[in-house]
């Protein structure tokens, strides 16, 4: 570990961190995006649930790599391809647990709902989905989490991330900017992931804090 | 022309399916170098899981494992070790085996940590040992769980030994690298897909594992999964 290589590279380092920020949070986001109506439509009609469950299963075994690769004609060698294969990733992991979320919706509270005056729209923004909120923020942590250190992968297909580092590293056998790049990996995820946990106390009050 | 395309074209060439260093070959040391350390991490994973989901000893480290394990960037862990050592057998099982405990051990310990109460009293009502409660209630009844967790870790560990190909291992992520470093598309499409192949087995191969040694009484749990 050569300390002085860090203050020495400090724009660098600074660009890849937000490059991969960039690309982790955007995937996560637009995962959750196509997650929500999609969850919705699987938990209201039963038949959809089956294929699409199958299908996010077939989709979250296919490696990374392999992913990025197929969408290469496509997309081409570039950002969006990784923040596509990623966002496939993030909805494979939130879907479910919007569906989960929707579902675990006491039927009495529908009921009170609906005699209440509510109408399906409104009974679904103004108590469902605030009610699935904790199990919808429990996959999109596990998405954001995961975009964010997969990455680096999108760096094999060279797309600029803290994956870098680990290539610069190992080409040169100098070992300081992998551990930097770790580092700082896990530190944006930990750190995204608080952030995640700080959104989900301000949107669901009444969850008792543990 | 499409990923598709590129990629059947390539793999459907008789070339690539003889001789060292072929389709069959690859995938062949593929599944193995995938196997190898499912094993070890399953020896070590599903005891462990055990032992913290029947003591409650554990817990609160095994549920924070759970949430962090993700983080860890697979391919800064290779590079590193293949940095420090060269690389060699260690370079590429010891990070396969580390990543693959944590899924199976918390799977394994959610399973058995969410067993019902009454069904544990149940079983030392009837005079069972400890030993017994575990081997015989406690890991049937987590079985489900145990599996999804062993399928998760499979796929983790087919997907990190194609990355593992970039620090020189053999297998289907040969293809890819050694294409991407001659401007090949072809290969790179046609190891692209024998990976994301592979993939669907394995997912294929635990569906059926599952049905097998999941108790029938159990099964309809199994499905929520």
């Amino acid at each position: 570990m050569i300390w002085s290589w860090i203050p020495s590279n400090g724009a660098l380092i600074w660009q890849l961190t937000r490059e991969n920020i960039y690309i982790g949070v955007v995937s996560a986001l637009i995962g959750l995006a196509i997650s929500l109506p999609l969850g919705i439509v699987a938990a209201r009609w039963r038949w959809f649930n089956p294929p699409a469950l199958t299908a996010v299963s077939l989709i979250y075994a296919i490696p990374a790599i392999a992913l990025m690769i197929a969408l290469i004609p496509a997309l081409g060698l570039t950002d969006t391809n990784v923040i596509v294969a990623l966002a496939l990733f993030s909805l494979c992991v939130i879907l479910p647990n919007v569906v989960a979320g929707l579902r675990g919706v006491p039927a009495s509270v529908r009921q009170a709902a609906t005699a209440m005056g509510y109408g399906p729209l409104r009974r679904l923004v103004m108590v469902e989905l605030p009610l699935a909120v904790p199990v919808i923020m429990g996959g999109l942590r596990v998405g954001m989490v995961s975009s964010i250190s997969l990455a680096t992968v999108g760096q094999l297909i060279g797309v600029s991330t803290l994956g870098y580092l680990f290539i610069d590293g190992l080409q040169r056998s100098f070992p300081t900017p992998i551990y930097v790049g770790m580092v700082l990996i896990i530190a944006i995820a930990v750190g995204c992931d608080l952030v995640l946990v700080g959104v989900r106390r301000l949107l669901t009050p009444w969850v008792a804090r543990s | 022309m499409s990923f598709f395309s590129y990629a059947w074209d390539w793999v459907t060439q008789s070339a690539n399916w003889h001789g060292p260093g072929s389709i069959p070959q690859q995938f062949l040391a593929h599944i193995g170098y995938s196997v190898l350390p499912l094993l070890i991490a399953a020896l070590i994973g599903i005891p462990a899981g055990v032992a913290i989901g029947h003591t409650g000893r554990g817990s609160v480290a095994a549920v924070n494992v759970a949430n962090s394990w993700r983080a860890i960037p697979t391919l800064g862990l290779l590079t590193l070790l293949v940095v420090y050592l060269g690389f060699s057998f260690v370079t590429w099982l010891l990070p396969l085996v580390v990543l693959a405990i944590p899924p199976i051990l918390v799977n394994a310990y959610e399973g058995v940590a969410g067993v019902d109460p009454e069904v544990r009293d149940a079983a030392k009502g009837a005079g069972m040992t400890s030993w017994q409660e575990v081997t015989r209630v406690e890991v049937p009844i987590a079985l489900p769980l145990i599996m999804v967790g062993l399928r998760t870790a499979a796929i983790f560990v087919v997907a990190t030994a194609t990355i593992a190909a970039y620090i020189g291992l053999g297998g289907l992520g040969r293809f890819i690298f050694d294409g991407l470093a001659s401007y090949q598309y072809g290969p790179v499409a046609g190891g692209a897909l024998l990976v994301a192949i592979l993939a669907v087995f394995v997912l294929g191969f635990f569906a059926v594992l599952t049905r097998l040694v999941v108790p029938a009484g159990l099964r309809k749990q199994g499905k929520t999964e």
